[in-house]
């Protein structure tokens, strides 16, 4: 049980509003050591996983490409772009998103979305550019809300869209695992399974996005 | 073949060239820290294959003591004003989406054809990878699009990213590191110690006892991991197949799909996953503003999965 001397060291350090790259290191020496391993021994974990994982930082690889695009002037191309719609506002373009997502994470297009690719670049500025444009300069808190909100249509749709899809990581996962555990596993019957709370989700979310609209409009507290 | 070798070698040029752009940016108090942090991190992708686990490991150190130490600071923005944009939006109009939507064209793409493209026999690109190579080749062509219509300067990609990852900082890291502490938990047995606790504290006498301490557990485990794929194979071995299936005669099919997406619910909820901490780091929030707005959906949706588990896999 010491080795969950860790976690409580994620705990307090987060808490503690600590630098996280610290603590999370912090909680993987003081695991391995409690845990029994060497010194040395938890530096090599730390290196080897660190190596391993790489391929998550690709996502940064877009950053150029989107640094470029808005020195030439996207978000002022997507608010013209959203000036053009006028029956949409923000919770109904985020849960456009989420329905699209969703879908296409399904069909296993999951690279279709994403945060680096599509939030930042074009979600994002949309919606903010959206809410402008109905309801004049945003202030930080709005702000801050209309992103937080994109960011979680993506990862919602991509969540519960892609555990549909039979060939993708997480299908995958659950059949190998039932597999060494000697239970019988057909991918498209984890699939089909998944496809009542992948319903929940999108509906419960959709409802939410829908009432951002009425929060977002609610009359801003004097200062 | 084209590996995912070659697209590390492309990550550590870009992040080599952040490195060079941030050593040169004298409007950053801690412009050594940003120049060392990135320089650090390229070395990881350049040389990170040859050098073993160890240097490894004392190289992800260094770059956490100077993020911690020193830290990263960030550069006054030199790019282009307001009025600037607007005109070049006027000037360029729907051609600006172009680049953008490029990457995942060709991601998609390049997936399905790299999957099966062959030349003299041999797969042309890793079948295993070819998402990450097929997104890595979407870049390429998508930078080389932004050149030719954006008509920019030269050194404008690695000024733009380094404007950008300024605002990342260390954070940048992080996804890397907290699967690091997947991996030292794997071998320290916390898996173990997590799912024997559950098993210790949540009762496990009927149907509906041990579905609520399955999902649970699978949530509790992913907040504290930051991964439901790290989360199942423990709690699948622990809870899932033994008692679900193996005491009351549970549907396994049903158990891994709700057990997993219960999982996804803890995602959805924690400062450990690298899904809230990127969009939180590129949209310049609070990690914390991400998770309150995703945790009453995760909770609804944990409860409703944990009733529909009930329902269906003891049809």
């Amino acid at each position: 049980m010491m080795n969950l001397l860790g976690i409580a060291v994620v705990v307090a350090g987060l808490a503690a509003r600590l630098n996280p790259v610290m603590v999370v290191t912090a909680a993987a020496v003081v695991t391995g050591l409690a845990g029994g391993l060497d010194l040395i021994a938890v530096i090599s974990a730390i290196g080897h996983n660190f190596n391993d994982a790489r391929y998550i930082s690709v996502a940064f690889l877009v950053i150029p490409v989107v640094g470029l695009s808005e020195r030439a002037g996207l978000q002022a191309q997507a608010r013209k772009l959203v000036g053009r719609l006028r029956s949409v506002t923000v919770g109904r373009m985020l849960l456009a998103y989420l329905a699209v997502r969703q879908v296409s994470a399904a069909l296993g297009l999951l690279s279709l979305g994403g945060q680096a690719n599509m939030v930042r670049p074009l979600l994002a500025p949309m919606a903010e550019a959206e809410e402008e444009a109905r309801r004049g300069p945003l202030d930080g808190k709005r702000r801050l809300l209309i992103r937080a909100n994109a960011a979680a249509a993506d990862n919602i749709g991509a969540f519960f869209g892609e555990d549909i899809f039979i060939a993708l990581g997480s299908v995958l996962l659950i059949t190998a695992i039932l597999r060494q555990n000697h239970l019988p596993a057909d991918p498209l019957r984890v699939a089909l399974w998944a496809i009542p709370t992948a319903i929940v989700a999108f509906v419960v979310h959709a409802i939410r996005l829908l009432r951002l609209d009425a929060a977002l409009g609610r009359p801003r507290k004097a200062p | 073949m084209i590996k995912v070798g070659a697209v590390y070698v492309l990550a550590g040029i870009v992040f080599a060239a952040i490195a060079m752009f941030s050593e040169c940016d004298t409007s950053n108090p801690k412009r050594w820290g940003a120049a060392a942090f990135w320089g650090l991190f390229a070395a990881s992708f350049l040389v990170g294959d040859r050098v073993g686990d160890f240097a490894n490991g004392v190289l992800v150190i260094a770059m956490v003591l100077v993020a911690g130490l020193v830290g990263l600071g960030a550069g006054k923005t030199a790019s282009t004003s307001e009025s600037e944009r607007s005109a070049s939006a006027e000037r360029l109009g729907a051609r600006l989406f172009a680049p953008i939507l490029v990457i995942p064209a060709c991601a998609l793409l390049g997936t399905l054809l790299l999957k099966s493209a062959r030349i003299g026999g041999a797969p042309l690109a890793d079948p295993a990878q070819a998402t990450v190579i097929a997104t890595a080749i979407g870049v390429v062509a998508a930078l080389a699009l932004a050149m030719a219509i954006f008509r920019p300067p030269v050194t404008a990609p690695a000024e733009e990213a380094r404007r950008i990852l300024d605002q990342v900082g260390s954070a940048a890291m992080l996804p890397q590191l907290l699967a690091a502490l997947g991996g030292v938990f794997a071998l320290a047995g916390v898996g173990a110690s997590v799912s024997r606790l559950i098993g210790h504290w949540l009762p496990m006498d009927s149907h509906l006892a041990a579905v609520v301490a399955f999902c649970l557990g699978m949530a509790i485990f992913t907040l504290i991991m930051g991964n439901a794929f790290a989360a199942f194979p423990v709690m699948a071995a622990g809870i899932g197949a033994p008692i679900i299936v193996g005491r009351f005669g549970g549907d396994p099919a049903v158990m891994g799909a709700l057990g997993m997406l219960a999982g996804y619910c803890g995602t959805l909820m924690t400062p450990m996953a690298a899904h809230n901490i990127i969009p939180a780091a590129l949209l310049d929030l609070p990690t914390a503003s991400v998770i309150r707005v995703q945790a009453p959906t995760a909770l609804i949706v944990l409860a409703a999965d944990i009733l529909l588990m009930y329902w269906l896999a003891f049809r």
